[in-house]
């Protein structure tokens, strides 16, 4: 696997893309799409919802557990992706595109997120 | 760390093949198994309408033989074990004297005076310790086999036709809980009629030597009929659907097989004592006269997966508490196993919800199985 150069990473395995009009979109990587095995139901905050960096944002369950879902940056939520709300499946088959979780306004960020290389290193994948 | 962080975890005889199909691994019982190898809903449903092959060599083999092997396991387990014929199996379990569940077994009855028992990995130390204890006095050895069987289950309606092709042994005639030696792709086996997935399927005990010759075998002759690999992942929902206990979950040493809805595998009428005979006496008549918790199913009617533990709830009270619980890839909505306070145990029983992190998601009280196969 491959993860994308011109996203950036948080070490809770989000990625996080460049920012169109002030608004990223933020999704989970493969490897962590790998490691929670078939995703069955995801919980997204709410538009218009404030989010912190590094905070509980929403749940990601899979056959075998749940899993926190973390959001990279602090700001507010502009969109959700109701497609994967329909179809979790979406998380494991395209984790970097149609897999996407939610779309925010960002007001700050955190000054430790990865590169693409530096995520590779720290995930070992 | 701890001690037991530093020990390395066991590895079956089919280790290096499972990392060379990109397995996940993970540790089950102090063995480093294979979870599972893509996508486990895939998995589960290449069980159900097709064929999938595990690695269950972890399971721990005992064997019991001698004049006396038969009235040994009469003693020791709950079950009519003298009863079984050759070449029959048995789902039976071993109590303590005070009725609680040591572990849940199934006995092949390989000879006359031969027996194969076999233990869950979790189990198979203290089980191996209760028969070699409960053998004193009985003209019968038991023997530890573990290292002397790697363990292969070919499961789901595509697996008669694939065993068939490599196999000169009577299948049709192999009833369910079943079990004869024979050769399969040239590996002698103990081919048995036996799963725990709700499909009709085999499990093949073969020496560890032969185990990799034997999964390539089956994998070569499966694949045009889509045979899978799969991991335990998928033997956890699979088994799940099918409404069978998980010993760590739906059964403990604090329970007795009645408290497990499974009293019918203790047999008072068969001759001689056996230990928990007592104790598993005031346990029937409880279980009929006062049942404490019962065993239930439970199907959502959201989206929220139950997990062990998770309290369940009526009324703003905590009436009950999930055992098992998983999304079901058949049924397509979360179920979950859960002892429940015999007011709310009836299918149907309305108003009863699981406690998911804080928020009272509501679920519908169903009968077990969830999944059953049609014949």
């Amino acid at each position: 696997m491959s993860n994308p150069q011109e996203l950036r990473y948080s070490k809770e395995h989000e990625w996080l893309s460049g920012a169109d009009d002030g608004v990223s979109t933020v999704g989970i990587t493969e490897h962590a799409a790998n490691a929670l095995g078939d995703v069955v139901y995801v919980q997204l905050p709410e538009v218009g919802a404030a989010v912190t960096a590094g905070e509980t944002c929403g749940e990601l369950e899979s056959t075998k557990s749940v899993s926190d879902l973390y959001s990279p940056v602090t700001g507010e939520i502009s969109e959700i992706n109701q497609d994967v709300v329909d179809d979790p499946a979406l998380v494991n088959t395209a984790p970097f595109e149609g897999g996407w979780l939610f779309k925010v306004r960002v007001t700050d960020e955190p000054k430790d997120l990865l590169s693409a290389a530096e995520y590779t290193e720290y995930s070992g994948s | 760390m701890s001690s037991n962080a530093s020990v390395e975890p066991r590895r079956t005889a089919l280790d290096a093949l499972h990392r060379s199909l990109g397995a996940t691994m993970t540790d089950f019982a102090g063995w480093d198994m294979p979870l599972r190898y893509g996508s486990e809903r895939d998995e589960h449903l290449a069980v159900r309408t097709r064929a999938g092959l595990f690695d269950l060599s972890h399971m721990g083999e005992i064997t019991v033989s001698g004049p006396q092997a038969a009235a040994l396991l009469d003693h020791a387990l709950v079950g009519n074990i003298g009863g079984v014929k050759t070449g029959r199996a048995r789902y039976t379990m071993i109590c303590r004297a005070d009725g609680g569940i040591l572990d849940d077994l199934i006995v092949y009855r390989l000879a006359d005076t031969e027996y194969m028992v076999v233990a869950n990995a979790s189990n198979a130390q203290v089980v191996l310790d209760a028969l070699t204890e409960r053998a004193d006095g009985f003209d019968a050895e038991v023997r530890d086999d573990r290292d002397a069987y790697a363990l292969l289950a070919i499961q789901g309606p595509e697996s008669p036709g694939i065993l068939k092709s490599l196999t000169d042994a009577d299948l049709d005639g192999l009833k369910y809980y079943a079990g004869l030696p024979g050769t399969v792709a040239g590996v002698p086996a103990l081919i048995a009629r036996t799963g725990y997935t709700g499909e009709d399927g085999f499990e093949l005990f073969v020496a560890p030597a032969d185990a990799e010759k034997l999964w390539q075998a089956l994998t070569d002759a499966g694949t045009a009929a889509g045979l899978a690999p799969c991991g335990l992942s998928c033997r956890d929902t699979l088994r799940l659907e099918a409404g069978m206990p998980l010993y760590g979950h739906e059964l403990s040493t604090s329970l007795t097989p009645f408290d497990a809805g499974l009293g019918r595998v203790v047999k008072f009428e068969k001759e001689g004592d056996f230990v928990g005979r007592e104790a598993l006496s005031a346990a029937a008549a409880r279980a009929l006269e006062n049942p404490p918790r019962v065993l239930v199913g439970l199907a959502a009617e959201g989206r929220r997966v139950p997990r062990a533990g998770y309290p369940v709830v009526a009324g703003g009270k905590v009436i009950g508490e999930v055992t098992s619980g998983a999304p079901s890839p058949t049924l397509g909505r979360p179920i979950a196993m859960a002892y429940v306070d015999a007011e709310h145990s009836a299918p149907g029983t309305a108003g009863v919800g699981v406690d998911i992190r804080g928020s009272h998601e509501p679920y519908e009280v169903v009968a077990l199985p969830f999944y059953k196969r049609q014949k």
